[in-house]
């Protein structure tokens, strides 16, 4: 398997990925974040039709709608049942723009399905590198500021009490997200993003009681996911989001039942 | 509501109890306090450089919440790069887990914890970073009688050994259990004195 070079590619992304999507899914699920990812999921898909459309990487184009579109929603007020609206709005836009995008640059067919499904053959060695560099600065970036993150993420309260710059957080973190989301998008399409950001670190927290801890093993949930998928993509020929998917639930559903247990 | 013209102060290992209904302006009082809002005429001089701790009223935590006792109380460590605790860090920690009585019950999730444990340890994350002004916003309004005397005996030994309390409550009865002075707003007006010439209840009060 490791003698074809897209492969030795794809599980280096996929190492990348798993690490950067388990590091950042441990704060938006604290964050309660879900819901916001899988819009910027949708803002990604249209970002990259964008880029199909310009001819640009599709990587660039992701980045750039996503992080323009973070920075936005972090201005939004903090009305937290408008929020929602606000964001089902945009990312119904966005989701339009994205067909139209892709319908004027005649490529819709598998153009779309790779953007919307991910596909591993297509990763080049600079694009692995172009992933390694985003996934450093996002680790840079959190780790400067881990401290302040994780109080504001796992105690908004006691930040505001204690006069954290909330503001500023926010949109920090919205810039990490959307960056993730770029970056993990790669392997399994934006379609899927939402599974290496929320199920890994949603099923760490059953197991631990620790913020490291549970990016340890939300890491360790996503590099199961995404290596054991490769692997059976590999030999069975069918698509890798399918196999990561269901590999992310299963796991998940293991956590619920291990606090279920534990709990009774 | 608004407060208009009034003027206290709080010293060095007083327990300020700060009493009155619903909607006089006690919650108004704290954040001016704490910097939130900026009154519209006058000052507050606070001494250059007080440490301010404060113990909000409300806390969004279910029974899903997944941080332990010991990391949650930890996350008031946030001014430094340094991802993981020092030496320092953790001795600190585990001085006011002591303290707080929560030690034994440190590595349970605290969407578990009871609610004294709860109010606890959120005492314990304001008390980490080593204030010399309390404030605590209703800390006992949602426990039963016996945790509202059990947090407020902590809380007393803290200021016994110098810390500053300011209490904010409606209960007559704590307030005159352990309030050094006490500052009761009512609306357009307040009155303020040592905690003996409390009057016995809010009705008396607003005669």
């Amino acid at each position: 398997m490791f003698q074809l070079s897209f492969m030795r590619h794809a599980f280096a992304a996929a190492t990348i990925i798993a690490v950067v999507s388990g590091m950042i899914g441990v704060f938006v699920v604290a964050r309660n974040m879900s819901f916001l990812t899988h819009t910027l999921s949708e803002i990604g898909f249209s970002g990259a039709a964008f880029a199909v459309f310009m001819q640009w990487p599709a990587l660039l184009g992701m980045l750039l709608f996503t992080t323009l579109s973070s920075v936005i929603v972090g201005q939004l007020s903090s009305d937290e049942t408008r929020r929602e609206s606000v964001i089902s709005a945009v990312s119904a836009l966005f989701l339009g723009l994205g067909i139209l995008f892709l319908s004027l640059s005649n490529k819709t067919a598998s153009s779309a399905t790779s953007i919307l499904f991910g596909s591993v053959v297509g990763i080049s060695l600079p694009e692995v590198w172009q992933l390694v560099i985003l996934s450093v600065v996002v680790f840079a970036v959190l780790l400067l500021c881990y401290r302040m993150m994780k109080f504001d993420s796992f105690d908004d309260v006691g930040a505001r009490a204690n006069g954290l710059p909330q503001r500023l957080l926010a949109i920090v973190f919205l810039i990490l997200v959307a960056v993730a989301v770029s970056v993990a998008s790669q392997i399994v399409g934006s379609l899927l993003i939402f599974i290496l950001l929320t199920l890994p670190a949603a099923s760490a927290k059953y197991y631990t009681h620790g913020v490291a801890k549970m990016i340890l093993l939300a890491v360790l949930f996503s590099l199961v996911g995404t290596w054991l998928g490769l692997y059976l993509a590999y030999l069975s020929n069918w698509p890798v989001s399918f196999f990561i998917a269901t590999i992310e639930v299963l796991i998940y559903g293991s956590a619920l039942v291990y606090r279920w247990r534990v709990n009774n | 509501m608004v407060v208009h013209d009034l003027s206290f102060a709080v010293n060095q290992g007083d327990f300020l109890v700060v009493i009155g209904e619903n909607g006089v302006g006690k919650t108004t009082l704290i954040r001016s306090l704490l910097g939130f809002l900026t009154p519209q005429e006058g000052t507050i001089n606070k001494q250059a450089g007080l440490r301010i701790g404060y113990v909000p009223q409300f806390r969004n935590l279910d029974a899903e919440y997944p941080l332990s006792i010991r990391d949650f109380v930890a996350l008031n460590f946030p001014n430094t790069i340094r991802p993981w605790l020092s030496r320092d860090e953790r001795h600190r920690l585990q001085q006011i887990l002591e303290q707080t009585k929560l030690a034994e019950t440190a590595e349970r999730p605290l969407g578990l914890a009871s609610g004294g444990e709860k109010q606890r340890a959120y005492l314990a994350q304001a008390l980490l970073a080593a204030p010399q002004l309390l404030i605590m916003d209703e800390s006992t309004a949602s426990l039963d009688n016996e945790m509202k005397f059990e947090l407020l005996d902590l809380v007393s030994r803290f200021q016994q050994q110098g810390l500053s309390v300011l209490f904010i409550t409606h209960d007559w009865e704590l307030a005159k259990h352990y309030g050094t002075r006490y500052l009761h707003l009512m609306p357009q007006e307040y009155e303020q004195g040592p905690i003996n010439e409390l009057p016995a209840s809010s009705e008396e009060g607003d005669e």
